[in-house]
C-alpha cells in the first residue's frame, strides 16, 4: 500500500431485505489519494476477509463512469462531493486525511435494499419497457442518410441519451421521484423524427409505469439535475411535461 | 495441413461476393406457429446478446436472457468509446465492402475466415441504418446527415460515432428493442443471474444451469439452443480495460462440456490506456483510438530529456519540437498515429523498454493535442471571420472543438489522473483491452456443441490475430441482428418436434449437483487469502510472460507457476458469507478458478505458434526492423483445442485465402 491518508468510514450494513440495517465504523490506513472510492472499498473488503468478517456487499462494474451500476450515497450525496462524477471515478484525493466518510445505499422506496449498499433498480427497466423505445423490428430501417436530423435537436437527444441509469436523481430528491430519468428517454425520443408516432403511447405510459413503480412526484427542486453525474437537464422533465399533456389532451 | 474433421466452418460454396446473400436465402426456415414452441436462452445482454434476443423475439421465438449485472443495460459493451465502422462510403472516399472486408483480413494479421469477414463488412451498412431507426443518436453534420471519424488500420473514414460514448448509444438503442420484448412477454429477463453451466442431451445443448445471486438458489432452465454473448476474457490478466464482472467463466465452463476453444493467445493489448499508477489499482482505462485521429504521440529524442521528464524537471510543453521523436509518424509514415493496436502497443513498449518512458514508473508515452488544438482553432476562426486572432483565441476555439469531440475522454482523464489534459500532453500506456480469441463457431455461429452457439467477443471468427478499431461493435451487432437470426434456421428447423425437455430430467438434475458440489468446494477451502490475491498473482504471471511480447522460455515457466498457484488457491483461498445469499467474493473465486485453468491453455497456444502474428508477439520471430514474423506455411492455421479433463488436444483448420493475396502487413 502506498498512501498515507487515514480515513475513517461509516458504512450501511444490511443483510438482507427485511434486516433493520445499521452502520458500522472501519478505520482504513495508508489510503492513497490516486486511489478511487471503490479501490478503498477493496482494501477494506480484504481487510475484513482476512479478519474473517463479512465484507461489504456494493455494486459496480465498469469502474469508469458509464454503466451506472455503481451507487453509493456518500456524505450525504448521490456520488459524493465532485459535480459530474461517479463513486467509481471518484478519487480520495477529493478528501483529507483524516476524514470521517458515511455511505449509504439509495434511499427510495421503489429501490428496496437487497444487501449492504446494494439496491433493487429494476424498476428502471421497467419503465423503459413501457415505452421507452422505437417499435422498429431488426431489418425494417431504411438508410441510415435517408432522414436528416437537425444537428442540434441530435445533440439535445444525445445529452439526454448520455444517461447511465444510476438511480442518483432518485436518490437525491425529497419525494424519490424518477422524473429526470423518465424524462431524459422520452425527451430523446421526442427530439427525433423517428419518434414521433409513438409519442402519445410513449409519454402516457412510461409516466403511469413510474407512478406504479411507487416514484414520488416532481417538485421542481432540481436537485436530480445538481447530482446527476451525466449533467441530465432538468429542461428534459418540462419537454416530457409538454409530452405528457400533449398526450393526454389527445387521448 | 489439413483441416480437422471435427471443425467443418460450413462455408457456403461460390464466389465470395455472393456467398452470404445465397445461403441467406437457402436456409432452411422455421414457420410461425413452430417459433412459437422453440426457445431459445441468450447468455449476456451486451451487443450480441440483445441484439439477438430482441431480434429472435421479434421473430416469434419465446426468449429467455440472462445476465449477472443488475440490469440488461449494464453489459460491457456500454463502455466501448470511439465507434463502429461500417462500410456506407458516405464520405465518397473510396470506401466499399470489399475494402472493409480487406482492412479487416489485413488488420487481422491474415489469421481470419475469409467468409465470415466478408458477410461482417456487407452487413455493417444494414446495422447503422437499424441503430439510426432505433433512436441512436449518432454525431451529426449541419447538414442533419451523419458524420464519420478515422480509426487505425484504415485510410477512409468509416466510422459512425456518438461523441466518446458510441457504445452506451448502441447498447441502449439495443437495450431498448429488449425492453420492448420484456415488456411484450416475449422474452423473460433473469438479471443477476450467472450461468455457471451447460447441460447437453443426447448430444446437444439443452439448457442452463444459473446462480441467483441474490438468492444464491440454483436453477435449471431448458432451451431448444443456447446462445452465450458473453464477451471476452481479458480480466485473466486481473488488470485491463474490462468491467470488473468481465469474465469467461460462461465460455470456460461450455469448453470443458465440449465446445472447442480456439486462438487463445490472441489477446489484444490497447495503445492508449492511462498507465498504471500504483499496486491498489483495480482496473485500466483505456483513452478512445479516436483520440489518435487529433493527438501525435511522442517521447523525447534524447534519454536525458526522458529523464528529466520523469524527475518532473522539465515540462513537456516546453520541449522544442525537433527534441521530439514522434516514433509512429517515422517509422510508418503512411498510416503514422493510425497504424493498428498491436502495432502502436509494440512500438510504445520499445520505446519504454530503451529508456525514454516520460512518467514516474518510466511506462508512459505522450498522447499529445497542442498542434490539432490550434490547427482547429485557425479553422474555427476562419468560420467566424476572425482574421489575425492571438494564439489566446486559436486556442480557447480549437479547446472548443475537442470538447465537443472528445470532452467526456478528457474530463475522464482530468478526473483519474488529476492532470488536464487540455493543457499538458496525456501521458498514456497500453494495456490489455479485447480478446480475439474465443469458442470455434462454424459459418452459422456454433460451436462445436450443436445448439450451443456463441456470438460477438465470445467467439474467435471475424478479427484474426489482431482486431481493427470500432470493429468489436459492429461485430456484436452484426451476429446479433444480421447473422443468428438467419443462421439458427438451419438448426432449429430440424428440432421443430422436439417438446420442450423437463428440467428433471437427469442431465439437468447432474449438472446440477455438479455446480453445487463446486461452490460447496470453494467454501469448504476456508484457507487465508482472499480471491483477488491470486487473481493479482495471474494477471502478472499472464501480462509479464503472455503479454505484449512472449516467449518459450518465459511461456514454459509461466505454465508451471499457473499451475502451482492454481493448486494454491485451492488450498488457500478463503471466501467469507455463505453460498445461499448474495455473496460477490464467491462469484469472484469462481471466475478466477476458470481463469486459472484459461491462463495456461493461453500459455500453451502462445507456445504452440511459432510466429509471430497481430497481437501474438513472439520475440523469437521478428523481422530485422522488429515487426511481427509470420509463418503462413506452418501456422496459417485456427487453433482449437479440445478439453480433455486434465490436458487439451489441438485441432486445426486451415486458412485459405483464395480473394486476398497474403502478404507482409505494411503500414509503412
Amino acid at each position: 500500500m502506498s498512501g498515507n491518508m487515514n480515513i475513517t468510514l461509516k458504512v450501511w450494513r444490511q443483510n438482507k431485505a427485511s434486516d433493520k440495517g445499521r452502520f458500522e465504523t472501519y478505520a482504513i490506513p495508508n489510503v492513497s489519494e490516486d486511489m478511487s472510492f471503490l479501490e478503498m472499498f477493496d482494501i477494506l473488503n480484504e481487510q475484513l476477509i482476512i479478519e474473517g468478517k463479512d465484507p461489504v456487499a456494493f455494486d459496480h462494474d465498469c469502474r469508469e463512469g458509464i454503466c451506472g451500476m455503481c451507487s453509493m450515497f456518500i456524505n450525504g450525496r448521490p456520488h459524493g462531493p465532485l459535480k459530474g462524477v461517479t463513486t467509481c471515478q471518484l478519487h480520495m484525493r477529493s478528501f483529507k486525511n483524516g476524514d470521517t466518510i458515511v455511505v449509504e445505499p439509495w434511499r427510495a422506496k421503489a429501490f428496496p435494499v437487497i444487501k449492504d449498499l446494494v439496491v433493487d433498480r429494476s424498476a428502471f427497466d421497467r419503465i423503459i419497457a413501457a415505452g421507452g423505445y422505437i417499435s422498429v423490428n431488426t431489418g425494417n430501417a431504411q438508410d441510415a442518410n435517408s432522414l436528416p436530423v437537425a444537428k442540434e435537436n441530435a445533440d439535445h437527444a444525445f445529452f439526454a441519451a448520455a444517461c447511465i441509469g444510476c438511480g442518483a436523481c432518485v436518490a437525491a430528491c425529497k419525494n424519490a421521484s424518477a422524473m429526470l430519468f423518465t424524462s431524459a428517454k422520452i425527451s430523446q425520443l421526442a427530439l427525433l423524427p423517428q419518434g414521433a408516432p409513438e409519442r402519445n403511447t410513449r409519454a402516457l405510459n412510461m409516466v403511469a409505469q413510474h407512478d406504479a413503480e411507487g416514484f414520488g412526484s416532481c417538485t421542481n427542486t432540481g436537485a436530480c439535475e445538481a447530482e446527476c453525474p451525466k449533467g441530465i437537464s432538468l429542461s428534459n422533465i418540462a419537454r416530457m411535461n409538454r409530452e405528457y399533456l400533449g398526450a393526454a389532451l389527445m387521448s | 495441413m489439413s483441416t480437422s474433421p471435427k471443425l467443418d466452418a460450413k462455408i457456403p460454396e461460390g464466389v465470395l461476393e455472393n456467398k452470404w446473400t445465397k445461403y441467406r436465402s437457402t436456409v432452411p426456415l422455421v414457420n410461425p406457429a413452430n417459433k412459437r414452441s422453440l426457445e431459445i436462452i441468450v447468455v449476456g445482454s451486451g451487443l450480441a446478446g440483445s441484439a439477438a434476443a430482441a431480434s429472435l423475439a421479434e421473430m416469434g421465438y419465446k426468449v429467455k436472457v440472462f445476465c449477472f449485472q443488475d440490469s440488461p443495460r449494464r453489459a460491457h459493451s456500454i463502455a466501448a468509446q470511439g465507434g463502429i465502422n461500417a462500410a456506407k462510403n458516405y464520405q465518397n472516399d473510396g470506401d466499399s465492402v470489399y475494402r472493409l472486408f480487406y482492412d479487416t483480413i489485413k488488420g487481422g494479421d491474415y489469421r481470419a475466415r475469409e467468409a465470415n469477414v466478408h458477410r461482417l463488412a456487407e452487413v455493417s451498412g444494414n446495422i447503422i441504418d437499424q441503430c439510426v431507426a432505433q433512436g441512436v443518436p449518432f454525431a451529426r453534420e449541419y447538414g442533419g446527415l451523419l458524420s464519420n471519424r478515422s480509426f487505425g488500420g484504415t485510410q477512409v473514414q468509416r466510422t459512425f460515432y456518438a461523441a466518446g460514448q458510441t457504445g452506451q448509444q448502441l447498447l441502449l438503442g439495443a437495450y431498448s428493442a429488449l425492453e420492448r420484448q420484456i415488456g411484450m412477454g416475449a422474452v423473460q429477463m433473469y438479471s443477476r443471474h450467472e450461468m455457471l453451466d451447460i447441460v447437453n442431451i443426447d448430444g446437444k445443448c439443452r439448457g442452463i444451469i444459473a446462480r441467483d445471486l441474490v438468492t444464491g438458489k440454483l436453477e435449471r432452465h431448458f432451451g431448444h439452443a443456447v446462445l452465450l454473448c458473453t464477451g471476452g476474457y481479458g480480466n485473466v490478466f486481473y488488470l485491463s480495460t474490462n468491467a470488473m464482472g468481465s469474465n469467461v467463466t460462461a465460455a470456460w465452463k461450455a469448453h470443458k462440456k465440449g465446445a472447442f476453444f480456439s486462438n487463445p493467445c490472441y489477446t489484444q493489448i490497447h495503445p492508449t490506456c492511462i498507465p498504471v499508477s500504483g499496486t491498489h489499482q483495480s482496473k485500466l482505462t483505456l483513452m478512445s483510438e479516436s483520440l489518435r485521429n487529433d493527438g501525435r504521440i511522442w517521447v523525447p529524442k534524447r534519454k536525458e530529456d526522458a529523464q528529466a521528464i520523469r524527475e518532473g524537471k522539465l515540462n513537456p510543453n516546453d520541449l522544442k519540437e525537433e527534441d521530439r521523436d514522434y516514433y509512429l509518424e517515422r517509422r510508418y509514415p503512411a498510416f503514422g498515429n493510425l497504424v493498428p493496436r498491436d502495432v502502436a502497443s509494440r512500438a510504445a513498449k520499445e520505446r519504454c523498454d530503451a529508456g525514454f518512458g516520460v512518467n514516474k514508473t518510466g511506462e508512459a508515452v505522450f498522447l499529445d493535442f497542442a498542434a490539432n488544438m490550434m490547427r482547429y482553432g485557425r479553422i474555427e476562426a476562419n468560420k467566424k471571420g476572425i482574421y489575425n486572432p492571438t494564439e489566446d483565441v486559436v486556442k480557447q476555439l480549437g479547446k472548443e472543438v475537442v470538447v465537443e469531440k472528445y470532452g467526456n475522454l478528457f474530463d475522464m482523464y482530468k478526473q483519474i489522473t488529476g492532470v488536464d489534459p487540455y493543457e499538458n500532453p496525456m501521458m498514456i500506456y497500453p494495456a490489455v483491452h479485447y480478446t480475439m480469441g474465443g469458442l470455434w463457431v462454424d459459418y452459422n455461429l456454433m460451436t462445436t456443441v450443436p445448439g450451443l452457439y456463441a456470438l460477438g467477443e465470445a467467439n474467435f471468427s471475424d478479427h484474426g490475430a489482431n482486431r481493427l478499431g470500432a470493429s468489436a461493435l459492429m461485430q456484436g451487432l452484426a451476429d446479433g441482428y444480421f447473422v443468428i437470426p438467419y443462421t439458427i434456421g438451419a438448426y432449429l428447423s430440424n428440432e421443430i418436434r422436439t417438446k420442450a425437455i423437463p428440467t428433471d430430467h437427469e442431465a439437468f438434475v447432474t449438472a446440477e449437483k455438479e455446480t453445487a458440489e463446486q461452490i460447496n468446494k470453494l467454501m469448504n477451502v476456508k484457507g487465508t487469502k482472499p480471491v483477488d490475491y491470486f487473481h493479482r498473482k495471474l494477471g502478472l504471471i499472464m501480462w509479464n510472460e503472455c503479454g505484449m511480447a512472449r516467449n518459450a522460455e518465459g511461456l514454459k515457466k509461466a505454465i508451471q507457476d499457473i499451475q502451482a498457484l492454481r493448486d494454491e488457491f485451492w488450498k488457500d483461498v478463503r471466501i467469507p458469507g455463505e453460498a445461499n445469499n448474495m455473496n460477490p467474493e464467491l462469484e469472484k473465486a469462481g471466475r478466477v478458478a476458470d481463469f486459472l485453468e484459461l491462463g495456461e491453455l493461453m500459455c500453451i497456444d502462445a507456445l504452440n505458434r511459432n510466429e509471430s502474428c497481430g497481437g501474438h508477439f513472439r520475440e523469437e520471430y521478428q523481422t530485422e526492423e522488429g515487426e511481427a514474423l509470420r509463418d503462413d506455411e506452418n501456422y496459417a492455421y485456427v487453433a482449437s483445442w479440445e478439453n480433455k479433463g486434465n490436458s487439451w488436444e489441438l485441432h486445426k483448420e486451415e486458412l485459405k485465402y483464395e480473394n486476398i493475396k497474403i502478404a507482409q502487413r505494411s503500414y509503412k
